[in-house]
């Protein structure tokens, strides 16, 4: 620097912040700030806004992510174009009944890959930032990433909607549409909450990225995303029961189709017996909730 | 008042590495504490511990008194900690970064609205405060980094090596700027290779060699103790090799002389140990004039903390570095660290 740092104008000291150090308890913590805290809020908020602070000056990954699920519709569309009609449940063809498989691992894919950026961040050492900070939890890093992964999932979803009902697919009605965006909230939480996790726990972005490769398509194909269930061989008919996202797919999948839905619908048929639209989404918030219970010790290690 | 930091019996290992084998430290409130070691002596892992980023294999830390591994929240409320390697996120700008430091502290937006522009102004960041900091120069983030550490006016701020890399001004204004602190009250911590920084800014300095500290106290203390007093002198200002050696052996002989160096990268200057006396540089003089050698110069100093190291280590911290550089696999030590505590 061309000058020095000199203590001329503004002195070092704030007393408006020594004032509030003091009536906070400066350091306080006999009563730890919570997940309902204002300063959770404060801190999440902060983080999330970083985020979104970065997709608008790199909108390169927004414009990618919109396309990407928008050429696999299509792409996926045109390929099964001329299956005879009713193979596929009751989908009139199999553009529809793609959407739901497609808004889902969209989302999930999104998810999944949240961990990458904190991971470079641990890697560059910014995350150090965030650990020696007095956060009121940790699970601000989680929540900050989820909400920024769950509006961009909104706007891909909303593209793909929109494409599918030009494709001749319809639009589910208000409240299932409301239930969609539910439905992939939660899962969004759920995924995200394991990337981060695995964030803490991998040496290095090289982990994370093959850990996140391996789980990626099989996920995908091992769920009701491309193909209805009694399409599948008996054990894969298994798997695909116990994937969450199948329990994802097939409620939206279901919406679709039926505008008088009601949480007691059957929407799949599972190799023990049939689940309803209620039980899905009561398996997806296990997931979650599962999830988040599952990463808190990861997340409290000292990882520097 | 308990110490602001107390580190007591420190050790920690990185797989079979032993970073830090036996650190005891005692931090006054207000009082700028250096640590002085060589590359790979163990003062990041010291750090690292304190701030609660890696968990100590055995030990105790305190700030304030209160124990950073079972209380980590208090400690993180009270410590300010600058990393040795300046890491910002590139696409924000410094304003950007500021707002979300003052909200992952719980700053009030009231007290921040004031506080970040206070902040921008003092480390002079006004006309880049607004630009993306992946745009800034070396010196600039530091100073952002600076500015950052110490937004939430943190009661014990610690840096790891703060003006390695940096041009000789930026250095100067960050040592300036540290003094204003300590004058503010802010007990600081910092670590450093350079014998020059510590001995003009730390109030009292602990040396650290292999993950051990050999030495403790003020920077006086460490040099009264080893005792001895350097004269260094010329006799001209490029000395010939045989007039240099046979003052060498005349001054030898002088009783309160300890040892005579010839340093002919200094052009034969002569370095002599003399044991403390107010008379010594007189009867060098005496002595030099008795056997008809001219003075260029000479001079009369107290011992330097690289003596200190010297004396403790049987090396120089110069020679400690040289020895450090390639012994060091980075690439397997950040797999190690990456593993997590
Ligand atoms: N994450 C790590 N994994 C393995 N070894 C490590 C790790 N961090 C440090 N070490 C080793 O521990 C010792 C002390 O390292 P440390 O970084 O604490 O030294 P330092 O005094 O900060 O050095 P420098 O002046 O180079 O920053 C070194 O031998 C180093 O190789
Ligand atoms: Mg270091």
């Amino acid at each position: 620097m061309s000058t020095t740092l000199t203590p001329k104008s503004s002195p070092i000291d704030s007393p408006d912040l020594r004032a509030w150090k003091s009536a906070s308890g400066g350091g306080d913590t006999s009563q730890p700030p919570g997940l309902l805290s204002g300063a959770f809020l404060q801190e999440t908020l902060a983080m999330t806004r970083r985020l979104f602070i970065q997709l608008q000056r790199r909108p390169s990954t927004l414009v990618a992510g919109v396309i990407q699920p928008l050429i696999w519709l299509f792409l996926f569309g045109a390929l099964f174009q001329n299956v005879p009609q009713g193979l596929f449940g009751e989908s009139s063809n199999y553009g529809q009944f793609l959407a739901a498989g497609i808004i889902v691992f969209t989302a999930f894919g999104g998810a999944l890959n949240a961990g990458l950026p904190v991971m470079f961040d641990r890697e560059f050492g910014f995350l150090n930032r965030f650990l020696v900070a007095p956060l009121a939890s940790r699970y601000s890093i989680v929540v900050a990433s989820a909400i920024f992964i769950a509006a961009l999932s909104i706007v891909q979803t909303a593209a793909v909607i929109t494409l599918s009902a030009f494709l001749g697919a319809g639009w589910p009605d208000p409240l299932g549409l409301a239930l969609v965006v539910l439905i992939l909230l939660t899962l969004v939480l759920g995924v995200t909450a394991l990337s981060l996790g695995l964030t803490f726990a991998l040496p290095g972005h090289i982990e994370l990225i093959a850990v996140i490769f391996v789980t990626n398509l099989p996920l995908l194909f091992a769920s009701t995303a491309l193909v209805p269930l009694d399409f599948m061989p008996g054990w894969l008919q298994v798997v695909a029961s116990l994937n969450p996202l199948t329990y994802a797919i097939e409620p939206i999948r279901y919406l679709y189709l039926h505008p008088d839905w009601s949480l007691g619908s059957v929407v799949l048929q599972s190799p023990w017996g049939s689940i309803s639209l209620g039980v899905c989404l009561a398996v997806l918030i296990g997931f979650c909730a599962i999830a988040l219970l599952a990463i808190q010790p990861l997340l409290r290690r000292r990882i520097a | 008042m308990p110490p602001a930091v107390l580190i007591e019996k420190l050790k920690k290992s990185y797989g079979s590495v032993e970073a830090v084998k036996d650190v005891s430290l005692t931090i006054q409130p207000g009082e700028i504490f250096g640590l002085l070691g060589p590359n790979g002596a163990g003062k990041t892992t010291t750090i690292r511990c304190l701030c609660t980023l890696a968990s100590p294999d055995s030990g105790n830390i305190e700030i304030n008194g209160t124990s950073v591994v079972d209380d980590p929240k208090v400690a993180r409320q009270s410590l300010g900690y600058i990393a040795q390697e300046v890491a910002l996120d590139p696409v924000l700008t410094g304003r950007e970064l500021l707002q979300l430091q003052a909200d992952i502290y719980h700053i009030p937006r009231k007290v921040s609205r004031d506080r970040i522009p206070q902040m921008i102004d003092l480390l002079e960041l006004t006309d880049w405060a607004d630009k993306k900091t992946g745009t800034y120069s070396g010196g600039l983030k530091k100073r952002l980094d600076l500015a950052l550490g110490l937004l939430h006016q943190p009661e014990v701020l610690v840096l790891d090596e703060p003006t390695v890399g940096l041009d000789i001004e930026t250095r100067s204004a960050v040592w300036q700027f540290l003094r204003q602190l300590k004058a503010a009250g802010t007990t600081v911590l910092i670590t450093s290779h350079y014998l020059e920084e510590v001995d003009a800014l730390a109030d009292r300095v602990a040396i650290i060699d292999n993950g051990v500290v050999i030495a403790a106290g003020t920077p006086n203390e460490l040099k009264d103790r080893i005792g001895g007093d350097r004269i260094t002198l010329r006799i001209r200002e490029f000395t010939p090799d045989d007039e240099a050696r046979s003052a060498q052996e005349m001054l030898a002989r002088l009783p309160f002389v300890q040892e005579v160096i010839i340093n002919s990268a200094q052009g034969n200057s002569l370095n002599l140990v003399v044991e403390p006396q107010s008379d010594a540089l007189l009867s060098v003089q005496q002595s030099l004039k008795e056997a008809g050698l001219s003075t260029f110069g000479i001079s009369q100093s107290r011992p330097s903390l690289d003596d200190v190291y010297l004396a403790a280590t049987g090396r120089t911290l110069m020679d400690a570095e040289l020895a450090a550089v390639g012994t060091r696999n980075l690439k397997k030590e950040r797999k190690e660290a990456m593993k997590g505590t």
